[in-house]
Order: C-alpha cells, then structure tokens, then sequence
C-alpha cells in the first residue's frame, strides 16, 4: 500500500519535472504562486512566530531558577530553540494547513470537474503546469517566511522578557548575541527547504488523484494536510540525526 | 478521419462498452447518439485518450493512438478540441483567458493577435462583450458556449462535443448546431458529437452511432433514422407524442 502511493508519488513528481511546453507561462505561474505562498502567509507567519518567542522565554525564565545562571542564558535558548525547532518546524506545520489544504484542493476540484482533463486534451502535461510551480514557489518562499519568523520569534522574545519581568532586555541582547552557532541557520534554511517540498507535493499528490465529487475534495485537503505534517515531523527527526 | 475497432471499456466489474467499432468520417457530423447512461461520454473519452479501453484501438487518421505514450500523442493532442459534458473551463481565468490559454502555450501570437482570435470565437458562439467574466459568473448554457469556444481557438483537426446543446434554448440550439456544422464542412475537419437532442440529430446527423447498453445498436444517417425498423432506436428517437404524430405524418 505505502509502496504503491510512493511510486506514484515518485511518477507524479517525475512528470511535474519535465521541461515546461513555454517557460514564459510557467513563469506568470511561478509568480502567482509565490505571492499566494509568500504574502498570503505573511500575516499568520508573524503571528505564530511573535508567540512562538514570548513563550519560549518565559517558559524558560520559568525553568532556570537557579541564581548560579545567568539570566541571559534565556537569550541563547530563545534564540537556539527558535532557529533550530519552533520556527521551521512549527511554522511548517501551521503553513501546511493554510498552504497545503489550499493546494489539494484547488488540484482536487480541476480534477473533480474535469479541467485536468482538458488540460491534457490540449496537450498539456498537467503535472508540470500545476504541481511545478506550486513546488519552487513553495521552495523559494518559505525560507525567506522561517527566516522572518526567526527574527520575530526573537523580537516576541525580547517583548516578552522584559514585559514580564523574566530577563531584562539587555540580559537577553547579551544572550542572543553570544556563541552563536552558524550551522543552527543552516539547518533551519535547509529544513525550510525540505518542508516547503513536503507540503506542496504531498498536497499536490492528494488533490491530483481525488476521484469522486466535491466531498472527496474535501478529504483529500484533509488528507494533504495530514500527510504532510506526519512527513515534516519524520524529515525534521531525519535532519536533526544526521545534522547535529 | 478517425477509425475506432473494438473497443471494451469497463468501470470494476460493469461493463460499459462491448466491443465499439466505427469510423468517423472527415467532413461531416459524427454523432453518438444513446440513452442516459449507455457509455456516450466514455466512449468519447475513450476516443481522445481520457480513458484507456481495456481492448480496442483508436487511429487517428491511420495512426495508432492507442499504441502510444504521453509524449507521442501530443502532436495529436494539439488538434484536438473538446467540449466536456460540464463544460470544465478553468475556473481561475476568465472566459478570454479560458479560451486563450491554448494560445498562450503552443503559439507565438502577440497579445493583440490573441484576443482579436478569442473574440471572433466568443462571436461564433454568440457570446459577446463577456470576456472578463469568470466562468461562476456565467449561466449553464454561457459556459456550454464558452466550452465550445475555448474548443475551436486552436482551429481543431478532430472536434469532439459533449452534448453542445443541452441547457440551451432552442434557438441558441440551432445556432450551435449549424455552427459546428459549418466549421466543419469549412475546414474539413472530423467532428464527433454526443448528444440526446433529437433537433440535432435530424439537423446535422450524417452519420448516426446508437449506443444501447454499451453496444453499437444502429448506424446511419438522419434521412434513415426515421425509417428504422430497430424498436429500442426507434423508441428513441419516436419517444415523445409530438415526434410520434410527426412520424405519422412522414
Ligand atoms: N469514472 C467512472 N467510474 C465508474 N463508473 C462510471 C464512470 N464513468 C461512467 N461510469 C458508468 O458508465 C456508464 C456510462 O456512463 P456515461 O457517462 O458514458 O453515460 P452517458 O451515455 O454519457 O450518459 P448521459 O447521457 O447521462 O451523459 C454509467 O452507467 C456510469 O455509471
Ligand atoms: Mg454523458
């Protein structure tokens, strides 16, 4: 069973990769899908990553009660956890609801009323024209999005610390900006990578082999959505073993 | 022309074509004419490779399209054009972006040219002054129109119709028949119709394929259809009084 949905995923992404019938077209594609990707996630991403921070401070101003560590050890961990987990992974997972659902579905009602059959009567590979630009859109925005939800999970952070009274604001600068790791960055830019895949071909699958009406739509959006973050969480444990 | 030889097509275990053999001739309306239900539209998707009929073969213009792959039949692909039973226009475009979208990918047309080309289409079809409309903004039968123009933009080699006129009046019925009448005397091209309209059948039906239960039933044309001693056709075709008392009259 699992062997026979990833073969077909596997072909599914081989005919989405074939040289595009006119890259003009595609490109115009490409685009839409970065603004719908990138700027329609923006507000949710801000949100998320605003939270993500002021909680990971305070619950860890909570936890280092001792007087033998420095306060602004709150920073460093903050600023680890953030880069490492909480916003790629968390992010992903939220944006794997709004972006994933939204891609399975929209696949999966041009299935369901035959428009990628009238692609493919036109001559048209219809994998390459709706699941390739979906695919590098998704690619190409959401590190820049985890890159924006790190600096705001550090800012929220920074709000939160010195709103509560949990480490005063120069305590935390000091801990953001002392022993810093760089390859924390690399991982988190390469799991944004790794997800923004996940999501969009894992969704794009769904909706691509819905069958049925508009409540198998529904499902396969369910399914898209579900798939995908049960595969973030096995890539993310994946990334962090060979990685760390 | 297209030929097709013995095509078996089943859903599970529902057989729904038994053994479909026919040729449509270039140059005339082809139609495939049944009851709801007797497998018109999966023997068209048969026809054009939308669906793969367990045995048979479909050759366009001596070509074995069946034999092929993806990539083999594009050129094929890129005459054809097809009106679906629910229309199936792009739902994120707008009518002029529906039917320019072929042109966009396999032409080289300025912007210009193509909207001057989706126009003369949407005239054809009688359908003016609607181009930025999307299709949810449409009526059943504007889509069936836009379907219909969205089909012939690329100047189609092998047109294939889905019940062009069901949800339209009678008038704009007769338009849509003569027009695909026309162009397909005009460009000689192979047109296969489906369709239940009677109208139609007696208006532009050369050649006549009855499909009863997934079988061939009947083949013919108009000025033979109403002579037919086959009951279930003639059933068909005399099932309302008001075609029972013209009968009588022939
Ligand atoms: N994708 C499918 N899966 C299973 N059964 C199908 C499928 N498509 C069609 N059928 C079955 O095949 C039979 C013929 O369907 P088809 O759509 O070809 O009828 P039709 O002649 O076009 O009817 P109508 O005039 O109502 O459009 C029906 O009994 C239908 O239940
Ligand atoms: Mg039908």
């Amino acid at each position: 069973m699992i062997f026979h949905h990833l073969g077909k995923y596997i072909l599914l992404l081989q005919a989405s990769f074939k040289k595009p019938e006119k890259f003009k077209v595609y490109w115009s594609e490409i685009m839409r899908e970065m603004v719908s990707i990138g700027i329609g996630s923006l507000g949710i991403v801000c949100i998320i990553s605003v939270f993500i921070g002021g909680v990971s401070t305070v619950q860890t101003a909570f936890q280092l009660v001792s007087n033998l560590i420095p306060r602004s050890i709150i920073g460093g961990i903050t600023r680890d956890s953030a880069i490492l987990e909480f916003s790629p992974t968390i992010t992903s997972l939220v944006l794997a609801g709004r972006v994933g659902s939204s891609i399975a579905s929209q696949i999966g009602t041009m299935r369901v009323t035959e428009q990628i059959d009238a692609l493919e009567i036109m001559g048209v590979n219809a994998p390459g024209y709706l699941i390739l630009p979906k695919i590098i859109g998704g690619v190409t925005m959401f590190p820049l999005l985890i890159i924006l939800s790190i600096c705001l999970s550090l800012f929220g952070g920074y709000i939160a610390g010195s709103a509560s009274g949990a480490v005063s604001s120069n305590d935390f600068i000091i801990g953001l900006t002392t022993d810093f790791n760089p390859l924390f960055a690399r991982i988190a830019l390469i799991k944004a990578l790794v997800f923004a895949f996940i999501i969009t071909s894992v969704s794009a699958y769904q909706g691509y082999y819905t069958s049925g009406g508009a409540l198998e739509v529904g499902q396969a959006s369910t399914r898209g959505v579900v798939m995908s973050c049960i595969i973030i969480l096995c890539a993310d444990y994946l990334i962090a073993q060979l990685m760390l | 022309m297209i030929e097709i030889k013995d095509i078996n097509k089943s859903f599970g275990d529902k057989q729904v074509l038994k053994g479909i053999s026919a040729v449509f001739n270039q140059g005339m309306s082809n139609l495939i004419i049944g009851g709801s239900g007797s497998g018109k539209t999966t023997l068209l998707k048969c026809i054009v490779g939308l669906h793969e009929p367990e045995k048979g073969e479909v050759l366009y213009s001596n070509q074995n399209f069946t034999a092929m792959d993806f990539e083999q039949r594009i050129p094929i692909r890129k005459e054809i054009g097809m009106l679906f039973q629910n229309s199936a226009l792009f739902d994120s475009m707008t009518v002029e972006e529906n039917i320019i979208f072929p042109l966009n990918l396999f032409t080289e047309m300025s912007l210009s040219e193509k909207r001057d080309r989706a126009n003369y289409c949407l005239d054809k079809v009688n359908l003016k002054n609607t181009n930025k409309l999307f299709p949810s903004e449409l009526s059943g039968g504007m889509k069936k129109r836009v379907g219909i123009a969205r089909a012939i933009t690329m100047q189609p080699k092998y047109l294939f119709c889905d019940e062009p006129n069901s949800g339209l009046d009678p008038k704009t019925s007769i338009v849509i028949d003569e027009l695909i009448k026309d162009i397909t005397e005009e460009n000689n091209i192979t047109t296969v119709v489906v369709t239940h309209d009677m109208n139609s059948v007696m208006g532009i039906g050369d050649n006549i394929l009855f499909l009863h239960n997934g079988e061939k039933w009947w083949q013919g044309s108009n000025k033979e259809i109403a002579h037919t001693d086959n009951p279930e056709l003639n059933s068909f075709v005399f099932a309302s009084k008001f075609m029972q008392a013209a009968k009588e009259k022939l």
